[in-house]
C-alpha cells in the first residue's frame, strides 16, 4: 500500500472514526543526517497499529509505547532521539542524527478554531 | 488535535489545496490555515516561505514558538504519450506521490485499458496546456518520438515556469528538435530547460528502466536544494 502523507492522516481521521483511541506523532526538528524530513507522521492506534515513519525504523517502537501513554492522559509531549548507543541497547539513530519529535492524541469533538477564518487571531 | 480539524487538513488535502496546520509548542493550541486564507494570515510572510519551499518547520513568533505543518498538492506530471514507457512509469509515479496525467490525441493509443485508472486525455497536448495551469509545481514530458506532437507540448512548456520540461529521444533526434524549436523562435536560455536525451544515465534499456531513469531525474530537481546542501558538508 502506497502512504504519503495525506493517506496517513485520513487514516488517522478514519480511526477515530471508527471509535479508536488514536496519536499522531510529527517530527517538527532533525539534526545531522535524520532519515525522514520534518513534518514526517506516523499514526498509532490504541492497539498499537501504526501507518506512516518518522524516522527509518529505528525509534518507531519507542514512540508507539509512550504513544499509549499520550492516548490514554491525553497531554501532548515533545520526544527528543539522539544517537544510539550500541552497547547500552539505547533507544536512537545509528545514522548520528537527532530528531524532536511532537506526539499528540486526536481528541473528540471540534475546536472552535478549526478552520474558520479569521478565528486564529488568538494564536499568532 | 482535534478530530473536525483533522477532518479540514484531510478535506483540503483531498482537494488539492495547500494547507498549514500551526501548533503552537508551550499550549499544544491548533488553528488550520487554508490557502485562500494565508494572504490575510497574520503570519502569512513565514507561511508563504514554507509554501514556497514545500517544507514544513519550527519557528519563532515573539517569545512563541511554533510548529508549521506545511501540506502542499502534490506535483503534477503531464506525460505526452500514451506509449510503452508511460505503462510501465505511470504506476510509478503514483507511488511517488506524482499526479499524472497522460495525454495523446492519438485515440488507439490513449485508450483506457491501456491505462487503467490513470487520467488520460485524448487529446492535442497544447490545447490541454493551455486549458490547465502550468505552474512551478508542474513537470511536463514528451515520449511519442512524433515531432507533431512532441514539439506543440514542448513550446507550451517553454513559455511555462513548469520546473521540468523532458523529451525522449536520441543525441540525433534531439539535436533536430532543438533545431526546430529554434525555427520557431526560441533562444538557447529557453532550450537548455529541455532535458534530452531523457533521464538519468543508468543505462536503462526496457520501458520500465527508462521510467526509473526519468522519474530519478525529476527527483533529483525537486530534492535540488538538499543535493547542493550534501555537496557541500562533504566539502
Amino acid at each position: 500500500m502506497i502512504t504519503s502523507d495525506a493517506d496517513i492522516l485520513k487514516e488517522a481521521e478514519a480511526w477515530k472514526r471508527a471509535g479508536k483511541g488514536v496519536a499522531v506523532a510529527t517530527v517538527v526538528e532533525t539534526w545531522g543526517s535524520a532519515p525522514r524530513p520534518v513534518g514526517s507522521h506516523l499514526v498509532i492506534d490504541e492497539a498499537a497499529n501504526f501507518l506512516g515513519s518518522v524516522s527509518g525504523g529505528c525509534v518507531e517502537g519507542a514512540v508507539i509505547m509512550e504513544a499509549m501513554d499520550v492516548i490514554a492522559d491525553g497531554r501532548p509531549r515533545m520526544l527528543e532521539f539522539g544517537v544510539a548507543n550500541e552497547t547500552a541497547w539505547q533507544v536512537g539513530l545509528t545514522c548520528g542524527g537527532r530528531i524532536r519529535i511532537y506526539l499528540e492524541r486526536v481528541e473528540d469533538g471540534s475546536d472552535h478554531l478549526a478552520g474558520r477564518p479569521g478565528s486564529g487571531q488568538a494564536l499568532a | 488535535m482535534k478530530l473536525d480539524l483533522l477532518a479540514a487538513l484531510n478535506e483540503e488535502c483531498a482537494a488539492r489545496r495547500a494547507t498549514v496546520l500551526i501548533t503552537e509548542i508551550a499550549s499544544g493550541q491548533q488553528r488550520l490555515v487554508r490557502e485562500k486564507d494565508i494572504p490575510a494570515d497574520p503570519l502569512r510572510h513565514r507561511l508563504q516561505e514554507h509554501l514556497t519551499l514545500r517544507t514544513s518547520g519550527l519557528i519563532e513568533e515573539g517569545d512563541k514558538q511554533f510548529f508549521l505543518d506545511v501540506h502542499v498538492p502534490p506535483v503534477k506530471l503531464l506525460v505526452i504519450g500514451a506509449v510503452h514507457v508511460s505503462q510501465a512509469l505511470a504506476p510509478m509515479a503514483a507511488g511517488l506521490d506524482l499526479m499524472v496525467t497522460i495525454i495523446d490525441p492519438r485515440t488507439a493509443f490513449a485508450s483506457p485499458e491501456r491505462f487503467p485508472g490513470v487520467a488520460l486525455l485524448a487529446e492535442w497536448p497544447d490545447e490541454v496546456m493551455r486549458r490547465i495551469r502550468l505552474d512551478r509545481n508542474t513537470a511536463v514530458l514528451t515520449l511519442t518520438h512524433d515531432p507533431k506532437i512532441d514539439d506543440r507540448a514542448l513550446a507550451e512548456a517553454l513559455r511555462s515556469d513548469c520546473f521540468y520540461i523532458g523529451a525522449l529521444g536520441s543525441r540525433k533526434s534531439h539535436a533536430q528538435r532543438l533545431e526546430r524549436l529554434r525555427a520557431t523562435g526560441f533562444g538557447e536560455d529557453d532550450l537548455v530547460r529541455i532535458h534530452g536525451p531523457v533521464g538519468l544515465n543508468i543505462g536503462a534499456v526496457s520501458p520500465g528502466e527508462i521510467a526509473i531513469s526519468i522519474l530519478a531525474e525529476i527527483i533529483s530537481l525537486l530534492r535540488q536544494d538538499r543535493r547542493q546542501a550534501r555537496k557541500a558538508t562533504e566539502g
